[in-house]
């Protein structure tokens, strides 16, 4: 069983709902990345998404683009990021990492010596955004192979006939995008999140984590009363982004901490739409 | 023979092409294809194009034998594709017109595109203007800044133009932004990509809209001149208006197909807009398709004198064609570029865009050494008249 299926099943154990952060490594330079991982984990996160710096993020916000070209202004490149997450796995044993990033850079490496090098520093999953299902079964058995899970994007408009061949393909957890629209956006219906959840449970048996759009103790607690985990991006940038570089770790703890305290804080009633 | 009839289904085009997107868009593509399949072959939507194109856009366009720079150079004759005479004074109003109708049967109010230079922003505007749309155009602040005039022409149609802060502040940039609002705004709003590149079924649509080039120069051509040119030209930035040509001639064997890239200070320096020539294939924009990529498959920036060539992929069509070799693909500096320019307006009365002048500075390489019974067809993409600053800031001219 690798890492993201025993941090799930530890979970469930304990009844409580996966943190999930997003930040993008090399951000807001590459000596930092490490440091925060580590920190993220002591702030109570229980996976870590990385994202992996690409020029033209598509599918992102411009909070997550400025994080991009923040690590590229640094020379961030995926050997770079390898190095980043070897380093992590010394000193951690246990905490998955998810690589998030875009089909290009991965081309450009070529498969196999990704899903090889990535094997080898001690990652765990892989998001890659504008790989829909039908482009990439190839992709998933090279990262099968290498014992790392693929995991996917659903989205609201997402209809039952993919949900199914997403739920083939996918391993570790799916991600559910909450809104329409980018990274970083503003409103979330959380009653719309839970008849999708329902209808998401149906086919998909892997847990369901659901990010985009929570920036706050209340909404990220909301969620995670339907979700099995709650993905916190943009928020983690923000703070990333307007605090001096000295006080990054201590400020991101901070805000971590808030939403791991939400998370596990049982409150059925919340006053969010 | 072989009767070509790409993409396939699911928009592939050998290796290239594809949907390369987000989740969240995926939908919107799925509807964008299907009322796309079921348009295409309805006679009232192709009738009211035609119409459109007739009578809006002043189609058929001309072929128009350039016969004292021909006998200057010395060759096979050099006739123009008169692209230039369209309503706006390119090809891409053929495009927008398409994707506009499409979009009013969608019942979509409000569109969006993306624009390098300003000309499909340009031809945008001016369908939404035409059919009452809301429209919002994604410009990169840089070229904001390039092309005032531009600008300005898209505001007097009532569009708004969006300057895009993000990346290089270029086409690139403001491709990537559009796709953002529109995965925001889906319900409402129909995306009019520019040329033939994007997620399927993209690249197949704007092509579908612009072979009327072809389509019509095929006609042209048996009528006046009782047969078809021995070669096409045609400039390539993403490369609607190459495909548009190329595109009806791709089963006629005998027609040789020049698609002409940019190869801005040389294909030698790093500013250049080469993308077959020089790129490799990746994933960029929802396609695969060659790129200007460095090692880590980041995307690089382009530079070349004409901002509608400036673009570090290519339509995934063209990509196919290049690995077939049923086209062959090479590079024009600006300083030829420029020097086809001046030479058409001198020789023919004629300003050329500096897109166009691409294609036609190969031409002026290629004729000396044909026969003067060849006949060599190039695509006079777009009129001059928005290069005229450029132009004249190459030359030291202030005005």
């Amino acid at each position: 069983m690798n890492r993201i299926n025993q941090t799930f099943t530890a979970l469930r154990a304990n009844h409580r709902k996966a943190l999930i952060p997003f930040i993008t490594a090399g951000d807001p330079d590459p000596e930092l990345t490490v440091d925060l991982m580590h920190c993220l984990v002591e702030a109570g996160s229980d996976i870590i998404e990385l994202g992996v710096p690409f020029s033209d993020p598509m599918a992102d916000g411009p909070t997550i683009q400025r994080s991009s070209e923040r690590a590229l202004k640094h020379h961030v490149t995926l050997y770079g990021v390898f190095e980043m997450v070897a380093q992590f796995r010394s000193k951690n044993a246990h905490t998955p990492v998810v690589l998030m990033g875009y089909a290009n850079p991965v081309e450009a490496m070529g498969h196999t010596i990704f899903a090889k090098k990535a094997q080898e520093a001690g990652v765990d999953g892989v998001l890659t955004v504008d790989y829909p299902p039908e482009e990439c079964e190839q992709w998933v058995d090279c990262l099968g192979q290498h014992n790392m899970d693929a995991i996917f994007l659903l989205s609201p408009t997402t209809k039952l006939e993919r949900i199914q061949q997403v739920a083939r393909l996918a391993k570790g957890y799916v991600y559910y995008v909450s809104l329409k629209g980018v990274t970083g956006a503003l409103h979330l219906d959380l009653q719309n999140i839970k008849a999708m959840l329902e209808k998401l449970r149906q086919s998909v048996s892997i847990p369901i984590g659901v990010g985009f759009g929570i920036r706050d103790g209340a909404t990220a607690r909301a969620v995670a009363e339907l979700a099995d985990a709650v993905v916190i991006g943009s928020r983690i940038i923000e703070e990333i982004e307007s605090t001096p570089r000295n006080n990054v770790l201590n400020k991101v703890k901070t805000l971590v901490q808030s939403f791991r305290t939400a998370i596990n804080e049982n409150a059925p009633h919340s006053n969010l739409k | 023979m072989n009767v070509y009839d790409l993409p396939d289904k699911t928009g592939h085009f050998g290796p290239y092409g594809g949907v390369f997107v987000a989740e969240t868009l995926i939908s919107a593509l799925d509807v964008l294809r299907e009322q796309y399949e079921y348009y295409q072959n309805d006679a009232a939507f192709q009738k009211e194009f035609a119409c459109e194109l007739k009578h809006y856009v002043g189609r058929p366009s001309p072929i128009y034998h350039a016969k004292r720079w021909s006998e200057h150079l010395g060759g096979a004759q050099i006739l123009l594709k008169r692209e230039d005479l369209n309503h706006t004074g390119a090809h891409k109003i053929n495009n927008t017109i398409g994707q506009a109708l499409l979009a009013r049967r969608m019942g979509k109010t409000r569109v969006i595109a993306e624009t390098g230079a300003g000309q499909h922003g340009v031809a945008s505007a001016t369908v939404a203007a035409r059919y009452g749309m809301q429209c919002v155009v994604y410009m990169g602040a840089e070229d904001v800044r390039r092309q005032a005039t531009n600008v300005y022409r898209m505001k007097l149609l009532g569009a708004e133009v969006v300057p895009v802060e993000s990346g290089s502040r270029t086409l690139k940039d403001a491709l990537n932004e559009a796709m953002r609002d529109w995965v925001t705004h889906v319900e409402d709003t129909f995306y009019i990509i520019g040329t033939v590149a994007g997620p399927h079924p993209y690249p197949m649509m704007v092509r579908d809209f612009q072979t009327i080039i072809g389509k019509e120069a095929k006609i042209q051509m048996l009528e006046e001149y009782g047969r078809q040119p021995d070669a096409l030209i045609a400039c390539v930035g993403g490369g609607s208006n190459a495909i548009g040509l190329f595109y009806p001639y791709i089963d006629d064997d005998n027609v040789k197909m020049i698609g002409v890239e940019a190869a801005g200070k040389g294909l030698d320096t790093h500013q250049h807009a080469a993308t077959l020539t020089t790129g490799r294939p990746g994933v960029l924009h929802g396609n695969r398709t060659y790129l200007i990529q460095d090692d880590n498959g980041q995307i690089i920036e382009t530079h070349s004198i004409s901002a509608g060539l400036d673009y570090p992929g290519v339509g995934p069509e063209h990509a196919w064609l290049k690995d077939i070799h049923r086209a062959e693909y090479v590079g024009i500096t600006d300083d030829e570029a420029l020097e086809a320019f001046h030479a058409l307006c001198r020789f023919e009365g004629i300003m050329p865009a500096l897109e166009s002048s691409h294609a036609l500075a190969y031409a002026a390489k290629y004729a000396p050494t044909l026969a003067k019974d060849k006949l060599l067809l190039v695509n006079l993409s777009g009129r001059g008249d928005k290069d005229m600053a450029t132009v004249a800031q190459m030359s030291g001219i202030t005005f």
